[in-house]
C-alpha cells in the first residue's frame, strides 16, 4: 500500500523547506532560552532562584511545554494539505505517482522530524547546561521528560494534520488550530476542575480520572508529575489519578494513540477528499 | 490515446462537465477552449484521475484513471496546473529535482531541462524570487520531466510574455515531433489556433464542437466583411455596381463602405470592387474573429 520511496522524498522537503526557513533554529533558541530562564526562576515560589535539582526543575518546564509545544506543533502543521490546495500544488502533487497516504506520511515524517530536531536541540542544549546539577538520575529523569515532549509534539502535528485536511482553507485551518489550543491547554482542565468543584469532588466519580486521558496536554503532565517522587503532590489534579491509570506505560502508550489516531482520521477524510 | 464517453461531473448541485464524449488521438496538439469557469480545469482533473466522475467513462492509454496500471501511467504524464505557486524556499533546481524524485526519473536531466526552459541562470536562486513567467517555466519544466507520453497543460500561456509564448509552442511543437500527446486548455483561441491540430470547444460545461480551426471555420460559413474608401460623389456609381451581388449587405458612407457576404463570395465582391477604378480605394477583407467563431458554436 505505500511505497517508501516517494515518503521519503516527501518528508525530506518539509524538513528541508523548514531548516531553510531557519524555522529549526528559531524554535530550538526559543525553547533553549524559556528552559533556562524557567529552571533558574522556576523555583522562585519556594523563596529562591537558581538551579534546582532535576525533579522540580522539570516540574516548572512540563508547564512551559503544555504552553508551547502544542502551538508550536499546530501552527507548524496546520497548513501542510490545506496550504498546498490552495497554492494548487495539491494537484500537481496527486497527479504524480503517489498516493494520497503516501503524501500524508511523508508531511508527517517531515514536519515531526522538524518537530523532533528543535525539541531535542532546545531542551538537548539546556540540558547541557542543567546536567551538572542533575547527576545520573536526574538525566535520565530529563531524558524522559524530552522524550514525552517529542511525543506531546508529535500528538499535536498528528492533530494539525488533521484540521489540514478538514479546513477549506488556510485561515480556517488557522484558526481551527488556535481554537484546539485554547480547547486542550487552557478550556478544558478548567471545566473538569469546575466540575468537581461544583460537585464537591463527586462528578463521575471514579471514571474521572479517565477523562484526563482524553486531552494529550494532560496525559503529558499527568506523565511526568507522577513519576517525580518530589513534586506530585505540588499538582491538584494530577492527585486524582489512580495508581493503576498513572502507569507511565499506560500514559505512552496513550499518547502513542494520540499520534496514531488523528493521523489515520486525517487519511479516512483525505483519501475521499475533491 | 485519451477516450471520454458521456462524462459528467457535478459540484453540489453545480453541474461543471455534462456528458462530455471526447477522443484525443495520439501524438495531437488538442486545445480545449472556452471562457473562464466553462469546465476546462475539470474536465483536466477527470483525465488524470484527480476527481471521479459522476457518470461515463474514461481512459488514457486503455487505462481508467485511478484504475489498474494507472500509477504506473501517471509517470508517463506530465502535468501543469493552472496559477500553481511552488516552495518558496527550494530554488528552481531543488523544486525540480523534489519533483524528478517523486516522478521517478533520474536528476540529471533537471539541468538540461532548465537551460531549455531560458531559466539555468536562475537555477539557483530561491523560486520566492522568481517573476509570474518565470514560475510558469518551470512548471513547464517540471512538467516535461522524464519526457512524457502525454501532456496535461492548464491554461499554459498564463503569465508568459509574448517571446515566452512563442518559445513554448515552439517546444510543444518539438514533442510532438518526437511523438507526445498534448492537451491544453486556453480561453485565448487566437493564440492557440495555427499551433494544435484540433481544438475542443466547450462552454457550460459542454463541448459544441471539435475540430481543426480551419473546419470549423468552413463548417459555420460565418459572413466577411470588406472594408473600402469612397471617392467623394461615387456613391451612386459604387451602389450600382454591388447591386448586382444580390444577396450581399451594402454599408455606404459618404467617404466609405462595408460589403457583408458569405465567405464564397469574396471573389465576386473582389472583383465588382477592383473594378471601379478610382472611384473605389483602400480595400481590406476582414475575416470573422475567433470569437465571432467561438460565440456562434457556444452561443445558446
Amino acid at each position: 500500500m505505500f511505497a517508501p520511496r516517494p515518503i521519503i522524498v516527501i518528508a525530506r522537503k518539509e524538513f528541508r523547506e523548514r531548516l531553510r526557513s531557519r524555522w529549526v533554529l528559531a524554535v530550538a533558541a526559543v525553547l533553549a532560552t524559556f528552559a533556562l530562564a524557567i529552571a533558574w526562576f522556576g523555583a522562585a515560589q519556594q523563596g529562591a532562584v537558581g538551579f534546582r535539582g532535576a525533579g522540580v526543575t522539570i516540574a516548572s518546564l512540563v508547564s512551559l511545554v503544555i504552553y508551547l509545544v502544542p502551538l508550536i506543533a499546530l501552527l507548524l502543521g496546520y497548513d501542510a494539505i490545506v496550504g498546498e490546495r490552495e497554492r494548487g500544488s495539491l494537484d500537481l502533487l496527486l497527479a504524480l505517482p503517489l498516493s494520497r497516504a503516501e503524501l500524508l506520511l511523508g508531511k508527517f515524517l517531515g514536519l515531526g522530524t522538524a518537530l523532533a530536531a528543535t525539541i531535542v536541540a532546545g531542551f538537548g542544549l539546556a540540558g547541557l547546561v542543567l546536567g551538572r546539577q542533575f547527576g545520573g538520575a536526574g538525566l535520565v529523569a530529563y531524558s524522559e521528560f524530552v522524550l514525552s515532549t517529542l511525543l506531546l509534539g508529535l500528538a499535536f502535528l498528528s492533530l494539525a494534520l488533521l484540521i489540514s485536511t478538514l479546513a477549506a482553507n488556510r485561515v480556517v485551518a488557522g484558526s481551527l488550530a488556535i481554537a484546539l489550543w485554547f480547547l486542550f491547554v487552557l478550556v478544558y482542565d478548567l471545566v473538569l476542575l469546575g466540575l468537581l468543584v461544583a460537585t464537591e469532588g463527586s462528578f463521575l466519580g471514579a471514571a474521572f480520572p479517565l477523562l484526563l486521558l482524553l486531552n494529550p496536554a494532560d496525559v503529558f503532565r499527568v506523565l511526568n508529575v507522577m513519576s517525580l517522587e518530589d513534586v506530585r503532590t505540588l499538582y491538584g489534579l494530577a492527585t486524582v489519578m489512580p495508581a493503576r491509570l498513572a502507569d507511565p506505560r499506560l500514559q505512552g502508550a496513550v499518547l502513542l494513540l494520540w499520534i496514531a489516531v488523528p493521523l489515520a482520521a486525517a487519511w479516512l477524510h483525505f483519501r475521499r477528499a475533491r | 490515446m485519451i477516450e471520454v464517453q458521456g462524462v459528467s461531473r457535478s459540484f453540489g448541485p453545480v453541474p461543471a462537465v455534462r456528458d462530455v464524449t471526447l477522443s484525443v488521438r495520439a501524438g495531437e496538439i488538442f486545445g480545449l477552449i472556452g471562457p473562464n469557469g466553462a469546465g476546462k480545469s475539470t474536465l483536466l482533473r477527470l483525465l488524470l484521475g484527480l476527481i471521479p466522475p459522476d457518470s461515463g467513462d474514461l481512459t488514457i492509454g486503455g487505462v481508467a484513471p485511478g484504475g489498474p496500471g494507472f500509477r504506473e501511467l501517471r509517470r508517463h504524464i506530465g502535468y501543469l496546473p493552472e496559477n500553481v505557486v511552488f516552495y518558496d524556499n527550494l530554488s528552481g533546481l531543488e523544486t525540480l529535482q523534489f519533483f524528478s524524485d517523486l516522478r521517478g526519473t533520474a536528476r540529471t536531466a533537471c539541468g538540461p531541462l532548465l537551460e531549455r526552459l531560458g531559466l539555468a541562470a536562475a537555477a539557483r536562486r530561491p523560486v520566492r524570487g522568481y517573476s509570474r513567467g518565470m514560475r510558469q517555466r518551470l512548471g513547464f519544466a517540471q512538467a516535461l520531466l522524464g519526457e512524457p507520453r502525454l501532456l496535461v497543460l492548464d491554461e499554459p500561456a498564463t503569465g508568459l510574455d509574448p517571446a515566452g509564448i512563442r518559445d513554448f509552442y515552439r517546444i510543444l511543437a518539438q514533442l510532438k515531433a518526437g511523438g507526445t500527446t498534448v492537451v491544453l486548455s486556453s480561453h485565448n483561441l487566437a493564440e492557440i489556433q495555427d499551433r494544435v491540430d484540433r481544438v475542443g470547444l466547450i462552454r457550460d460545461g459542454r463541448i459544441r464542437a471539435v475540430g481543426a480551426v480551419q473546419a470549423l471555420r468552413e463548417e459555420r460559413r460565418l459572413p466577411l466583411a470588406v472594408d473600402f474608401r469612397l471617392r467623394p460623389g461615387a456613391r451612386h456609381v459604387v451602389l450600382q455596381a454591388l447591386a448586382a451581388l444580390g444577396d450581399c449587405r451594402v454599408d455606404l458612407g459618404p467617404d466609405r463602405g462595408t460589403v457583408t457576404c458569405d465567405p464564397a463570395r469574396r471573389m465576386a465582391v473582389l472583383s465588382i470592387l477592383t473594378s471601379l477604378g478610382d472611384a473605389v480605394t483602400e480595400l481590406r477583407l476582414r475575416e470573422p474573429s475567433l470569437e465571432d467563431l467561438f460565440l456562434a458554436y457556444t452561443e445558446p
